[in-house]
């Protein structure tokens, strides 16, 4: 059972972070749900990558037995590298939209003026 | 000098994607000697890739599939098989490649003049060159993760485009639209790549496709794959976020990202005809076949119809034509449904009809001319925004007195985008129609009526813009400087080409991607 509980914590991550991108106004909360989504998956990642009892894969020093393949680790690194650029540049955009609306609340935001 | 040349095709898969990635960094520095130099670096530089991509594509359709391998020379180790990167090349790929690596020349030969008075503009060369990279990248690779990370680096140099004129609302906000639309769109895909690799152990498409034995884990990641790239691609009940991101871009933006557009379709027909392919097809699963091509079908129809109707009612020049790119895409997928719904099996192999081979070469055919003539269009609505400073419907008029040659390309634009001969458009969608009621002519109705109400549409925008009174509030347009008109006119000269010669361009280059579309088994058996 205790096997399952990272699945679990997967499933209730994206599914959190879509509720709030679904249905939260505010701009920030959006930002914050797609994190949410993020860090299920890239938990899925890290944790379809375990294996119990194996040791880290370097050749030279292993003692034996199974080792874990470290390329979930890798893709994981590479998704939350990503993560922090696509994160930084919508909170700068999130910044701009302040500035212009004076306000974060995504419906006065659509129905804002047409030029 | 041949051996040079052998050295370039070799190793062009990664040339391609390293040229303008290296570019996209020196355009910083180079940027500090002066504009001139750098633009005429950055032309430089989409030059060579698109030299590179010619060469590849080239090789492609004489030799067959190229496989390219990163960090080692076999894609296998002894016994079995060796995670690594790949780029595998077959003829859709170079195929898609081939619009990729026109889109972004064009593009940057238009901002010479069209972005002069912006400031930021060694950011600018910088970001549309990093799409390029991201874009060709998503085209060429061979292996899933490696196509998420390209989509990433693409979605986000877009997004930052789109928001390029910072001033305005608007395109901020349609900026942040696309970046949380391309986001979760991503993350899903990144789902699906994570549900594959626990499955099979492997990221790599063919090696994917090979082992693929769909499970009902297999039947969610298609269904996540489709959504999340349809997402990407446009598709109607996805597609709120295409016409504020075409439309606020600048123009020449919106032309490389419609390249994008095109990428993320490439994906989609990827996971479909290959990973999937040999699964969907085979006797077991004949009715998912079916009903994945009626679902297409719906999807297109869908979209073709709100695509025109909501083009109708614009009032914006520029988004208007987004939503015409949308039904424009909707002609592609309502292609390729139609081909999957007559899979006809016999024993253990199923084949197409002939008349869904034809609406396959026509879909294919008209991926390439959606992106010429919406682009045309794209760039035609920029200059006149250039021009006259404006893009509502309601206040231009009479521009054809002062703009002669943007006029003779809008309408050029018109002709193709709504199925005219000469023009391409006509000569991709004539084949669409022809198969597309052979199989069903009720799909045929409703592509020819939606492309009647497309030409009304751009009749009605060439009257309201081009012709008319002539208004004193524009009386001193000029006509846009050569550099636009070159970018126009290289489109405008392609377009006019392919709708003369169709045949020269569908027997050696339109057949080709649509064989490689159905042949799952010799793409894996690149890899393999």
């Amino acid at each position: 059972m205790a096997f399952y509980i990272p699945y679990i914590a997967v499933v209730a991550l994206i599914l959190i972070g879509l509720y709030a991108v679904v249905f939260k106004r505010n701009l920030i909360k959006i930002v914050i749900g797609i994190t949410f989504i993020e860090c299920g998956v890239n938990l899925f990642l890290i944790t379809l990558g375990y294996r119990e009892n194996s040791t880290a894969p370097i050749y030279t020093s292993s003692p034996g037995g199974i080792m874990s393949l470290p390329v979930p680790q890798a893709l994981t690194l590479t998704s939350i590298v990503i993560g922090v650029a696509v994160l930084a540049l919508m909170l700068s955009l999130v910044v701009h939209i302040y500035r212009h609306y004076k306000t974060l609340d995504a419906r006065k935001i659509i129905g804002g003026d047409e030029e | 000098m041949n051996e040079i040349l052998d050295w370039i095709i070799h190793h062009s898969p990664a040339l391609i994607v390293a040229v303008p990635l290296l570019g996209a960094f020196l355009t910083i520095l180079i940027g500090k000697i002066g504009p001139r130099i750098r633009n005429v670096f950055v032309i430089i530089i989409t030059a060579i890739t698109s030299f590179f991509v010619l060469l590849l594509a080239n090789y492609v359709f004489t030799n067959g599939i190229k496989t390219y391998v990163f960090g080692g020379s076999s894609t296998s180790i002894e016994s079995s098989y060796a995670i690594r990167i790949l780029f595998e090349i077959d003829g859709l790929n170079a195929f898609i490649a081939i619009i990729a690596a026109i889109l972004p020349i064009v593009a940057i030969i238009y901002s010479w003049a069209f972005m002069k008075e912006h400031t930021g503009l060694d950011k600018y060369y910088t970001l549309i060159l990093l799409m390029t990279a991201g874009m060709l990248g998503m085209i060429l690779t061979g292996d899933l993760f490696n196509f998420f990370v390209f989509l990433e680096i693409t979605s986000i140099a877009s997004a930052a485009l789109i928001a390029f004129y910072l001033h305005k609302a608007n395109s901020v906000q349609a900026a942040f639209k696309y970046i949380v639309i391309s986001a979760i769109g991503a993350l899903f895909l990144l789902f699906a790549i994570a549900l594959f690799y626990g499955q099979y152990n492997a990221l790599n498409m063919a090696v994917i496709a090979n082992n693929i034995s769909f499970t009902f884990i297999d039947k969610i990641a298609l269904v996540v794959l489709i959504a999340a790239l349809a997402m990407k691609a446009g598709i109607v009940p996805m597609h709120m976020w295409l016409p504020d991101a075409y439309g606020r871009a600048p123009a020449s933006v919106t032309v490389v990202l419609i390249g994008t557009t095109l990428a993320s379709l490439y994906g989609l027909f990827r996971v479909i005809f290959t990973i999937y392919g040999n699964h969907l097809f085979t006797v077991d699963s004949s009715q998912i076949a079916l009903v994945l091509g009626v679902l297409i079908i719906i999807l297109a129809v869908v979209t073709i119809v709100i695509g025109v109707f909501m083009a109708l009612k614009q009032n914006d020049f520029k988004r208007m034509i987004a939503f015409a790119a949308i039904a424009e895409i909707g002609y592609m997928f309502l292609a390729v449904g139609a081909a999957l719904s007559t899979y006809t099996f016999e024993g253990s192999s199923a084949t197409i009809s002939a008349s869904g081979q034809m609406a396959l070469k026509g879909g294919v055919f008209h991926i390439f001319n959606d992106a010429l003539d919406v682009g045309l269009l794209f760039l035609v609505a920029g200059a006149v925004y250039y021009a006259a400073k404006e893009t509502s419907l309601n206040k231009l008029g009479g521009l054809a007195r002062n703009m002669k040659y943007t006029t003779i390309f809008f309408l050029i634009g018109l002709a193709a985008v709504s199925g005219l001969p000469p023009m391409n458009g006509f000569a991709s969608k004539l084949i669409i129609y022809q198969s597309t009621f052979q199989i069903n002519p009720l799909l045929a109705i409703v592509a020819i009526l939606c492309s009647i109400l497309l030409l009304a549409t751009f009749v009605k925008v060439f009257y309201s813009v081009f012709l008319g009174p002539k208004l004193p509030k524009f009386s001193g347009v000029k006509e846009v400087p050569k550099s636009m008109l070159i970018a126009m006119g290289i489109i405008a000269c392609i377009i006019i080409f392919i709708g003369l010669f169709p045949n020269v361009f569908v027997e050696n280059i339109v057949t080709p991607a649509a064989n490689a579309l159905q042949n799952a088994t010799s793409y894996i058996g690149g890899v393999l």
